[in-house]
Parts: C-alpha cells; structure tokens; sequence
C-alpha cells in the first residue's frame, strides 16, 4: 500500500516528483543566486553583516529560489496528505540529491566528476536507508 | 493547537524550545548561503546531508531512540559518501577567458 488514502502509483510518483523537481528548481536557484553575489565571507569583511544581508536580497535569482522551495515544502504537505510519510520522506529525500547532481552539471556547469557522483549515490542510498 | 486558533500558533512561536529551534535553523540558513557563496552545490549539498548523522546520534544518545542495523548503515554510506566529496576541490576551477565571455554576453 502506497498511501493511507489508496492514491494510484502513478499519481504517487507525480506528487514525489513535484517535490523533488521544485526542490531542485529552489537549490538551483538558490546555489546561482549566491555565486552571482560572490563570496558572502568578503562582502561581510567589506561591508559588514548589513551589507551582506543587503547583498542578498537585492539578488532577484535568490527570490526565485526561496519562492520554489516554499513550493516544494507546500507540495510536500500535500504529498504527505495523501501517501505515507515512510514512502514519502526518503524518497524525496534521497531523489533530490541525484536531481541536484544532474542539473548543477547542465545548469550551473559544475565539474561533477566522478567522486561526486560516487558521494552524490552512497549518500542518496544513507539517507534512503536512514529516513525510511 | 490548530489553524482555526491562531493566537495559540503565534503563542507556539516564543516558546523556548521552538524559538530556540527556529533561531538555530535561521543560523542554518545563513551558513549554507555563505557556503553556496564559495563552494558548488553538488559539493555542499551531500556534505550537509551529514546533518542527518548527527540528528541520528541525538536521537540515540539524547533522546535514547533505538537505531535499527538498516539505520546504522544509512549513517556509514552517508559518513563515506561525505568523506568522499569532501576530498575533492570545494570549487569548480574554471577559466578566466570564459568568465570574461559569459561577462560580455
């Protein structure tokens, strides 16, 4: 049994899908939000922590990325009033992580070599294994 | 305490240990901003994932909750998965020509 309600598989990968890809979306954004600021250690050193505040949100991208999180934080508590947290939580949990590794490669052009990729799969299986 | 009581969710809020909670996931969020600031995404995204390893300890050691073998071995694949992100440059190296492309476009 998938859900407590009897949700359908395919209807249950669609609402885990919409929170791993909005979740996504937001680190993305988030993550290009940040690198665009540059480091936040300088601009504290520079302008104090006011600045650095200031900084960030004067960042559009970064807007973006919180209004996608808080997507899929809401669409987490609409997956949650339908299918089992048990199921839920690690898969999310653990998908995310893959997801990010692929699109920090094609959309932030990181260097996701394969010690990444090793450490990206071992933790999605840790957290899997810890969250179920 | 439900949505249709509001004045005893706001009341929640300044409770020691939900203001204490809330205030340490502010500090959270500040540190893995400065983080991203210096370091990608798919390298600071499993290392915090480490978080989950502490939680399990004080869910052990504190809160005295039973790990079970399948939860022990989560902690170990996350722990290597970490240890081995963490051997690698924190940062993409790229080169100051394409930087100054990307800049002009």
């Amino acid at each position: 049994m998938i859900g407590a309600a009897h949700v359908g598989v395919w209807s249950a990968a669609a609402m885990i899908a919409c929170v791993v890809l909005c979740s996504t979306a937001g680190e993305v954004l988030t993550a290009a939000a940040m690198k665009s600021i540059g480091d936040l250690d300088e601009i504290r050193a520079r302008s104090g922590f006011p600045g650095a505040v200031r900084a960030v949100v004067s960042c559009p991208l970064f807007f973006g990325g919180i209004g996608f999180l808080t997507l899929a934080f809401f669409s987490l508590l609409f997956a949650l009033s339908h299918l089992n947290l048990s199921l839920v939580a690690p898969a999310s949990a653990s998908l995310t992580l893959v997801t990010n590794a692929v699109a920090g490669k094609i959309f932030l052009k990181e260097n996701v070599d394969r010690r990444r990729w090793t450490a990206a799969v071992l933790v999605c299986i840790g957290v899997y294994l810890l969250a179920h | 305490m439900s949505i249709a009581h509001p004045a005893t969710l706001i009341a929640a809020v300044f409770t020691p240990w939900i203001a204490l909670g809330i205030g340490l996931l502010m500090c959270f969020f500040a540190s893995y901003l400065t983080a991203l600031s210096w370091a990608d995404l798919t390298f600071v995204l499993p290392a915090t994932a480490f978080g989950n390893v502490i939680v399990a300890f004080f869910a052990r050691f504190w809160l005295h909750e039973s790990i079970s073998p399948e939860r022990w071995a989560g902690i170990a694949l996350i722990t290597l998965g970490v240890s081995f992100v963490a051997q690698g440059p924190s940062l993409t190296e790229r080169p100051v020509p394409q930087i100054e492309e990307a800049t002009t476009q």
